[in-house]
């Protein structure tokens, strides 16, 4: 009996004593980053396995130790579901000494992840999801915000699309954070510019069968598709309204387009398609080099997500070597301070707010005769400066800018 | 005189667990244990087989969810609600369900568990797909910290073993017994006066109830609620655990359930050990086949080991005697 | 022309989708209630079983090159395969038990087979394209029909009538009804009853898996598919009536019906109107529509 007590008053001793930190150090003795990403569904393509060997560059440039400590890397498959992408986080952040978290995919897991972060207090960079909430209503000294969002799309596609003469839109939108950002915002962006909207459907995310929902939007006898989702549902969704007529009666507005989707559906079907994007492979000569190096990987040439995912964990290590520690509210101050100059962008900058600002594109795909080979698929029609793509101090809704 | 040994053990390993393991994952198989034993009071000593327990589970976590998070009431309360909550929930789908037997019985639970998950889908609180997000864990009895794993813990295990002494009590009680009969044979329960329905009905509320504490706490402590708790294939997941376990048995669901939870999470640490161990790769991608180990689980139970872990080793000692 | 607020267009249009729907639903049901009306099984593998044939179709055409007729064939063959199989070597030993472990069971393999194409395919969905000879759609006048969708309906329909006329008005039919009825008077007249329970087995399966050939082209095929679809399908036979061929064939079409109907007014309760319907039938006519009270 005595010798139990003993025991478990040891243990409670014990494990309260840990973790111990010295000040300017880096904990654990590793720099550890965990990615918790889309791996088998409908973003698999977008980011997935590829935004996580993106990551694996980035650590293999810096040399995979930073002042000797070595660099750790792990990895898992949130499946589309908040809850995984949360409790993994959780369990990541208390159980293996996670020092950085990056978020793949799918906005309603960011979120999750972003809330994990703020309560575990470490740095959370949100790379492949779109929601513009993370910078906003969910804003956190935690977040950064890396590679696009909502708000810059519906700048880019949207306003050009109005301008075009769509003016009165019809929205598909995925049933979740993401997809109802993006119409949130679109909506916002083409009554601005003198548009309406005459309704929107929602579908689940990963749908199996559009053809319900884009009879419905057929029936609204809207000028503009406007699609709100992105990876396989909007890949599913164009295959499906070219089955069923509909780009032959209304224009159809790609709101999330990645290089991809293009690849797989072909330029027949998306040529002269408008997009908004943050980055393109064959940009210049930086990129070009850089995805040199990931197409001799993967076979296919990087999307935007996955240039970020570099760029975002080159930065964030840069930093960490920068201070000697990997504390996190030094990191994230030393994040806000720094420009981001890379491959990835030009002159970028990490606001209070945590938004990476940088400039975005408005791309049109090439058709068929004006392509030069497999992966030529765009031509910039506009550069859109990141002070006008983003949202601005006026408008938003986070308290730490205020 | 053994069992006494068997429960100190017991008691002693759940009061070190999380100085050995981690909390958070120790209070999941709590929860999930007396989601288990909940569901096996029904089918199990009541014969009623529900498909659609997930609701009582997942109703209650969005309930006690939004209260803690949204409405901002301390812990007792947001638990409290949940519980009502699973409990009312468990009364209407119960009336229903109740008037018809066998498959039927089963059938309108799923119907009525499906229509559960389209409100949750549907309804602006719940926040759908995203999940309901940031549960604070607040304070127990205004005093203690819940932040605090350690903790959170200890007032878990409080909660559930107060759950599942319930459940002994229930099954020991002339209640418990007047159920066995119904499950044995219901027309001789109904000649012999008993009004079986009533019976029927308070252990389906019962049932929805505790289950509903299980779903509440488990939302507390990992401080959110998302429609994977609301979705069939739980419903699914708690019938395994309770096969797997042994159906009829009071410590079987508890087993089945840690076995569930914790090949469904550590699957994956145990394909890595594995693949470093034996030096064989194909052991690091176990952790994505939990669907097909869960799958050879349930048809070896249902061909070989029906009566579930527990029910064959009680099996086994009867035969010995 | 407005009916109710809504334009005639669009009401035409949900409708004929939900007839295409609907001949889905009823060929699935048709399967399962001639499963359970003539072995006493639940069939819960139903939908994963529909799942491998739509594979299977998408392995033949794009890894064997051979084309979407052959697979036609060939898909519910080899599902229909499988299920013989599962049936000799697992199912059989549990008839005499109670009807729960039948359902376990199924419900067993579907998550086995789930988690093994799961982990070969991945969850994103693979795409087979429409053959030739149906490929392009027809113009209605208030829709734009692909012709590959009227030509699921013909199919189903047609494979649903064979089915019901040979169970309903043949010898073969009542054969196999009155096995189920009375196995040891029918074995009495020189039948063998277990083998003719393992064929009809596998006939019901190879109807889940035909179901997934025809749901190929059009439908993204993943290892999931089935497990979307599989509660809605248990919901028709309970209403049609368990162990009735007509109440699920009946059932299912009219059930698609509803659905598109659903879309029209109140998009988002499509997934539910099933289940409310259910949920009323069983509380008014216990047995289902067509049932019969055991």
């Amino acid at each position: 009996m005595k010798r139990a007590a003993i025991a478990i008053a040891a243990s409670a001793a014990l494990s309260t004593g840990l973790p111990i930190q010295a000040q300017a150090q880096i904990s654990g003795d590793t720099v550890k980053i965990g990615m918790i990403t889309d791996l088998s569904g409908v973003y698999a393509d977008i980011d997935g396995n590829g935004g996580a060997e993106a990551v694996r560059m980035a650590i293999a440039d810096m040399g995979g130790a930073i002042n000797g400590k070595k660099i750790q890397f792990v990895v898992a498959d949130h499946q589309n579901k908040p809850d995984i992408a949360a409790s993994r986080a959780r369990e990541w952040f208390d159980q293996q000494g996670v020092d950085m978290l990056i978020g793949g995919t799918n906005s309603g897991a960011s979120l999750a992840m972003a809330k994990v972060a703020l309560e575990k207090k470490k740095v959370f960079i949100a790379i492949g999801s779109g929601t513009a909430q993370l910078t906003n209503e969910q804003c956190s000294p935690y977040t950064v915000h890396y590679a696009y969002d909502t708000v810059a799309l519906a700048r880019g596609t949207g306003a050009t699309m109005v301008k075009q003469g769509g003016k009165s839109w019809y929205f598909l939108t995925a049933d979740y954070a993401f997809g109802q950002s993006l119409e949130k915002d679109t909506t916002a962006v083409v009554k601005a510019n003198g548009g309406t909207v005459l309704g929107s459907v929602k579908h689940p995310l990963s749908a199996s069968d559009f053809s319900s929902f884009l009879l419905q939007a057929q029936g609204a006898k809207a000028q503009v598709l406007g699609l709100a989702n992105a990876g396989g549902d909007f890949i599913n969704a164009m295959k499906a309204a070219n089955e069923f007529g509909l780009t032959k009666k209304m224009k159809v507005a790609g709101l999330l387009v990645f290089i991809n989707d293009i690849h797989t559906l072909g330029l027949n079907t998306t040529g002269g398609l408008y997009l908004t994007d943050g980055w393109y492979w064959d940009q210049d000569d930086a990129s070009r080099a850089w995805s040199k190096r990931y197409f001799a990987k993967m076979k296919k040439q990087p999307s935007m997500l996955q240039a970020a995912d570099y760029s975002a964990a080159t930065n964030y290590l840069n930093a960490v070597k920068a201070l000697g520690s990997d504390d996190p509210d030094k990191v994230m101050a030393q994040l806000k301070k720094t420009r981001v100059n890379d491959m990835f962008a030009k002159n970028g900058e990490i606001r209070p707010d945590g938004r990476m600002v940088h400039d975005m594109y408005l791309m049109q795909v090439k058709t068929p005769k004006e392509s030069k080979g497999a992966w030529d698929y765009y031509k910039v029609a506009a550069t859109i400066p990141g002070a006008q793509a983003y949202t601005t101090k006026a408008e938003t809704k986070c308290a730490l800018w205020k | 005189m053994n069992r006494k040994i068997v429960y100190a053990l017991a008691l002693a390993a759940a009061l070190l667990a999380p100085f050995v393991g981690y909390p958070v994952f120790l209070m999941k198989l709590l929860c999930f244990g007396l989601f288990a034993c909940a569901f096996n009071l029904l089918v199990g000593y009541a014969g009623l087989l529900s498909f659609g327990h997930a609701a009582f589970f997942g109703a209650a976590g969005y309930v006690a969810g939004h209260a803690l998070a949204v409405l901002g009431l301390p812990f007792e309360a947001g638990i409290l609600l949940g519980v009502l909550a699973a409990a009312l929930l468990g009364l209407v789908m119960g009336a229903l369900a109740i008037r018809r037997q066998g498959i039927y019985f089963s059938m309108i639970t799923l119907a009525l568990a499906q229509m559960v998950y389209f409100a949750a889908l549907r309804a602006p609180f719940t926040h759908g797909e995203d999940g309901l997000q940031g549960v604070p864990r607040g304070h127990f009895l205004g005093m203690l910290d819940l932040g605090n794993d350690l903790t959170l813990y200890y007032v878990v295990l409080g909660l559930t073993g107060a759950g599942f002494a319930l459940i002994v009590r229930t099954v020991h009680s002339p209640f418990g017994q007047v159920l066995k009969a119904i499950r044995e044979n219901e027309p001789r329960a109904i000649s012999l006066g008993y009004e079986t329905d009533r019976y029927k009905l308070l252990a389906f509320v019962l049932s929805a109830a505790l289950a509903g504490l299980a779903g509440a706490l488990k939302t507390v402590v990992l401080g959110f609620e998302t429609l994977t708790d609301v979705h069939w294939t739980m419903s699914g997941l708690v019938i395994l655990m309770t096969l797997v376990g042994g159906m009829g048995t009071l410590a079987g669901p508890i087993l089945g359930a840690f076995i569930v939870v914790a090949l469904e999470n550590k699957l994956g640490d145990l394909g890595n050990f594995l693949a470093q161990a034996t030096h064989v790769e194909w052991f690091a991608a176990l952790g994505e086949s939990v669907g097909i180990v869960t799958g050879l689980i349930f048809v070896a139970c249902v061909m070989l080991f029906r009566r579930g872990i527990v029910g064959e080793l009680a099996a086994l000692r009867q035969l010995r005697k | 022309m407005d009916i109710f607020g809504v334009p005639l267009q669009a009401l035409m249009s949900q409708l004929l989708l939900g007839l295409v729907n609907g001949a889905f639903y009823a060929m699935l049901s048709l399967g399962l209630a001639v499963i359970f009306g003539l072995l006493n099984v639940i069939n819960f593998s139903h939908g994963a079983l529909y799942m491998v044939g739509a594979f299977a179709a998408f392995i033949g055409v794009s890894s064997l090159g051979l084309n979407y007729w052959l697979m036609l064939v060939l898909a519910p063959l080899a599902v229909g395969a499988f299920g013989i199989l599962v049936e000799t070597a697992m199912l059989r030993r549990l008839y005499r038990l109670d009807h729960l472990y039948g359902l376990l069971l199924t419900f067993g393999i579907t998550l086995l087979l789930e988690g093994l194409f799961r982990s070969v395919w991945g969850v994103s969905g693979q795409t087979l394209e429409v053959p030739e000879a149906l490929a392009g759609a027809t113009d209605l006048g208030f829709m734009i029909l692909p012709n590959y969708r009227a030509w699921v309906v013909a199919a189903s329909l047609a494979v649903c009538l064979v089915t019901w006329f040979v169970i309903e008005k043949t010898r073969l039919g009542a054969t196999l009804r009155a096995g189920t009825e009375n196995p040891k008077l029918v074995e009495a007249f020189g039948v063998n009853v277990p083998r003719m329970v393992t064929l009809t087995y596998g006939f019901g399966v190879a109807l889940a898996g035909l179901a997934g050939v025809l749901a190929a082209p059009i439908i993204n095929v993943t290892p999931l598919m089935g497990s979307n679809l599989i509660i809605v399908v248990f919901a028709v036979v309970v209403i049609g009536g368990m162990g009735s061929i007509l109440g699920a064939i009946v059932t299912g079409l009219a059930l698609g019906v509803i659905e598109g109907l659903t879309r029209v007014w109140y998009p988002e309760a499509s997934e539910v109107v099933v289940f409310v319907v259910m949920v009323i039938v069983l509380l008014l006519r216990p047995a289902g529509l067509f049932g019969k009270e055991k």
